[in-house]
């Protein structure tokens, strides 16, 4: 048996299922982790210690009665703060939301709790999901397990790093435009941004809603396709929410031995001179790999994805500038207290209440949408995304999945970006394009570098395809043992 | 100098489902605040909008019902502005791809015609409420009622047609009994179901160009739309006239002073930002179900008019007030094929003639609708089979209306109870007119001396004498026969 910090989520089923653990101990084996490491990760938020018993005991009884255990039944898991789940707060990592307490569970949270998750807490993300180094939270940065005083990536840093430092096996986050990808990547886990519409949006408190995807983070590919399989599904209270019928992917991940016959393509030309070499080297030496295992690869063209960040640093502000005008000092909890009537309060509490970042996409929003600027920018954007999506279709005429690296760096020191956003935001220069698209992506560790900051490849599907993005990382994985490499905290 | 006034209108009905446009909240009016509320409506974080199609389904029937093209594809965009009633900061309404283009509705005003364009209606949802100092305890506050929030409008907006207020008036009233005839609307305008903005501007008569228009808002009554134009169109002129030039504004009706006042110049209008909202995908509709609603549209007020012209041959009055409502048409029909299946003119006649006067009267003083009246259509066709058949006299038939009207009896048994029988038996009433001739001799010999007018005083008195019971026509001829001897 494995040391207890390193159980993968599969692990822990069998253990559970053979009576060998309980789920009450593992999760006090979680809570306790959490307890030791977090001050100096700050990964959570919030913990709910009390809760997260309470679902273990139930989880237990489940068991032991085998009444309805589900691959989830008994398995701890954590939320990125912007995921609700009712009578816990939600802060979206905003000091706007410090105070609020949901009302309502998210159809996710939900649907892990009928299928017998144990939820103990909520993790740190930028603020309203905007950032890629996790700094843009009113809560503090997190710290990348791999190398204290580096970032981990975001906007799901806190997810990415818990399942990295081993406090859950597994963890829920959000990705708009590489934000479950982007810190799989820096934190050297698996990460999934499901197909747009797979998984519901309701009660996940939105930044871009034609977007936003909830997806898993965990340490292997079969342990995400497990935690895939019971988050997604129709649902009624989503009208983005896709009809396409549910399968499981999991069970199949063990039978997957070679990948003769697929084609993975390549667009070269995504590799510019504003890549790290290190990178470079990295991606190519992957490709070296699946051609080892097996997989046919072919070149591809992609030529609209260089405008990618331009249009999604359009797109998205101009939805979360209106998704956000709710937190207006009127309801919820930041209202300033200097406020002298409606207008003030508006104008006070959203100065007080968001971040920079926050404030930043806002405007850009709010500008790209006014009369006069709407045909040139928001218009434009539209037109630019469709050519987008049409090279990706172009290119899924011949290749079944195409290999990008997740990020043009690895994991960059805290702070070393603030000063400016665009090079910021050309972090997320690969993950940006398949959201765009509502294409399923998923990032899986490829390597270290020499001082050991994990980077990642980026694997992105037909739409729905999701099983086949499973089944070629999980060859890669298995071929190269990546992630049994353990972080030193 | 002379000008002409030109009005269009942008009117407001919250359409009678049962639940809200976006979330299934119940859509009813009158409830404490706050009650009728959910995650969706109160713009929760994370909450998601999901569209209601029976709110779908209302609009599309309003859309048919005023000869709109109904379109397969239309978009919900987000609205954006600020507002404590408005709980997301923006209003999920249509923008560039309504639901419902190219209508028209023709107003009769005295006997003229004219044919108002309607550009288009859309469907939206309705903003909250805000209740404000006087009325609480905080006179300093204000507080927010979200229970209207996400209910379903539909504005229809048409063309600058109107030349007058009382176009405009008449317009609005025909619209509104449209939309209560098909069931969408309750059409209250004291309660908001139905609002009306109007763009009034004036121009030299012959002019083709539009002159400057000034939208005014805040006219919750039919009279005061009239009153509110009408004040407008005079300020307008008086403007013009003074050498001074209209500036494009929106005013607000002030229903105490009688005037409008200014509420934002052109200047300071909302930039609304409008986009297609990313959470609800375009509204694509079957070619086949639009179909199925508009056959299940009820006969439109102004076709129901002609029928009961044409065919049952009632008076354009007697039409007109029975097909104002459509529950007072459906009452009286209803009430009519009970009573007379053949349907003839003369019976339709008599039944119009007992309801516009008694049973609308009697609804009028009891304040309740026709169709929570206790006079059933059965009871009213039995009713109105007792006076045929001579068992009672019409003015005895009031009577007997206004104790159903109370107790909701049975009119046959109300007649048996009180014994009020109508006398048509020669005999009693023979007795009767010789007692009144032999007590009135100085009216019957005036009678006999040619003054003919007196027969109605000794009508009376036998009437009198049997408490209105003896039958009218048989104690005219008797008595007649009688003097004459």
């Amino acid at each position: 048996m494995p040391p207890p910090k390193d159980w993968t989520l599969s692990e822990l089923r069998e253990l559970l299922d053979k009576g060998s653990i309980s789920s009450v101990e593992i999760t006090q084996h979680y809570l306790q982790r959490i307890e030791k490491y977090n001050s100096n990760l700050n990964t959570f938020i919030s913990v709910i210690r009390d809760q997260a018993l309470i679902l273990a005991e139930l989880a237990d009884k489940r068991i032991a009665n085998k009444d309805n255990v589900l691959p989830l039944t008994g398995i701890p898991i954590a939320l990125k703060d912007n995921i609700l789940m009712k009578d816990v707060g939600a802060t979206a990592g905003s000091k706007f939301l410090k105070d609020f307490v949901s009302p309502y569970h998210s159809t996710v949270a939900k649907k892990l709790l009928d299928a017998g998750a144990v939820i103990v807490g909520k993790t740190n993300c930028d603020e309203f999901a905007m950032g890629s180094s996790n700094e843009n939270s009113a809560f503090g940065p997190v710290h990348n397990p791999w190398k204290h005083g580096f970032a981990p990536g975001g906007s799901s840093g806190g997810s990415a790093a818990s399942v990295a430092a081993r406090l859950v096996p597994a963890a829920l986050g959000t990705d708009t435009g590489g934000s479950i990808r982007q810190p799989a990547a820096f934190c050297g886990v698996v990460g999934l941004k499901p197909t747009y519409g797979r998984v519901s949006r309701y009660g996940i408190i939105a930044f871009a809603s034609s977007l936003d995807q909830v997806g898993p983070l965990t340490r292997t590919v079969k342990d995400n396709a497990m935690v895939y399989d019971s988050l997604c599904g129709h649902d009624p209270m989503d009208s983005t929410s896709s009809k396409h019928p549910n399968e499981i992917t999991y069970k199949a991940l063990d039978s997957v031995r070679d990948l003769k016959g697929l084609k993975i393509g390549f667009a070269r030309e995504l590799l510019t001179e504003r890549i790290d070499p290190l990178i470079r080297d990295n991606v190519l030496a992957s490709i070296e790999i699946y051609a080892k295992l097996g997989a046919v690869i072919t070149d591809v063209s992609l030529p609209h994805l260089d405008y990618g960040i331009a249009c999604y640093y359009v797109l998205a502000p101009a939805e979360a500038s209106a998704n956000l005008a709710r937190y207006d000092g009127i309801r919820f909890t930041a209202r300033s207290p200097r406020s002298m009537n409606v207008e003030d309060t508006y104008a006070k509490s959203r100065s007080e209440g968001f971040g920079p970042e926050v404030k930043r996409r806002i405007l850009l929003g709010t500008f790209v949408l006014s009369t006069g600027y709407y045909d040139t920018f928001y218009l434009k954007a539209q037109k630019v995304r469709s050519l987008i999506r049409q090279d990706f279709m172009n290119a899924f005429q011949n290749v079944d999945v195409i290999l990008t690296p997740t990020t043009p760096s690895p994991a960059f020191p805290l702070g070393s970006k603030n000063e400016n956003p665009l090079d910021m935001y050309l972090s997320d220069a690969f993950t940006v394009p398949v959201p765009i698209a509502g294409l399923p992506g998923i990032s899986i560790p490829s390597g270290f570098t020499n001082d050991s900051r994990p980077m990642g490849i980026q694997l992105i599907g037909k739409p729905f395809a999701e099983k086949t993005l499973f089944e070629t990382a999980y060859s890669f994985e298995q071929e190269t043992l990546f992630h049994e490499r353990v972080p030193t905290l | 100098m002379n000008y002409e006034t030109v009005i269009g209108l942008e009117v407001h009905a919250q359409l009678k489902t049962k639940t809200k446009l976006f979330c299934r909240c119940e859509n009813i009016y009158g409830q404490s605040p706050n009650t009728l509320t959910c995650p969706v409506c109160l713009a929760m974080p994370g909450a998601l909008p999901v569209t209601n199609i029976q709110a779908i389904e209302f609009a599309i029937k309003a859309g048919f019902a005023l000869g709109c093209e109904i379109q397969n594809h239309s978009v919900f965009s987000r609205k954006n502005y600020f507002y404590p009633d408005l709980p997301k900061g923006y209003q999920i309404s249509q923008f560039d791809l309504p639901l419902c283009l190219n209508g028209q509705l023709e107003v009769t005003i005295a006997d003229q015609t004219l044919n108002v364009r309607i550009q288009r209606i859309h469907v939206e949802e309705d903003a909250g409420k805000l209740l404000h100092g006087d009325n609480l305890q905080n006179k300093e506050g204000s507080l927010v009622d979200l229970n209207r929030a996400g209910v379903p409008l539909i504005e229809i907006v048409s063309h600058p047609d109107m030349r007058s207020a009382e176009q405009a008036a008449e317009y609005l009233r025909q619209l509104r009994s449209i939309l209560r005839y098909i069931g969408v609307c309750d059409g209250n305008m004291e309660e908001g179901s139905l609002r009306c903005d109007a763009n009034i501007s004036i121009r030299k008569p012959g002019e083709q160009t539009l002159g400057t228009k000034v939208e005014v808002k805040n006219m919750n009554s039919f009279k005061n739309v009239q009153k509110a134009i009408e004040y407008e169109v005079e300020r307008q002129v008086q403007f013009l006239e003074s050498g001074k030039t209209i500036i494009q504004e929106t005013r607000l009706w002030n229903p105490d002073r009688n005037i409008t006042t200014s509420m934002r110049s052109k200047e300071e209008a909302h930039d609304y930002r409008y986009f297609p909202d990313p959470d609800l995908l375009p509204l694509e509709l079957d070619t086949q179900w639009i179909e199925t609603i508009k056959s299940s549209l009820d006969e439109l007020p102004h076709a129901r008019l002609q029928r009961f012209q044409k065919d049952l041959k009632l008076p354009p009055y007697d039409a007109s007030i029975l097909t104002s409502e459509k529950e007072i048409a459906d009452y009286f029909e209803h009430t009519l094929s009970l009573y007379d299946e053949s349907k003839t003119p003369a019976k339709a006649k008599a039944l119009s003639n007992l309801i516009m006067g008694d049973v609308l009267r009697l609804s009028n003083e009891l304040s309740t609708p026709l169709h929570q009246m206790k006079i059933t259509p059965v009871h009213l066709c039995k009713l109105m089979n007792l006076i045929d058949e001579g068992q009672i006299s019409g003015k005895i038939a009031k009577d007997i209306l206004d104790d159903m009207a109370k107790t909701g009896q049975n009119p046959e048994e109300i007649v048996k109870e009180k014994g009020l029988t109508q006398i048509s038996d020669q005999g009693t009433l023979h007795r009767c007119i010789q007692e009144v001739i032999e007590n009135n001799p100085k009216q019957v010999s005036d009678f006999r001396a040619g003054k003919e007018k007196i027969l109605g005083y000794l009508v009376g008195q036998v009437m009198k004498a049997t408490q209105g019971k003896a039958n009218p026509a048989m104690v005219n001829t008797m008595l007649i026969e009688e003097l004459k001897k």
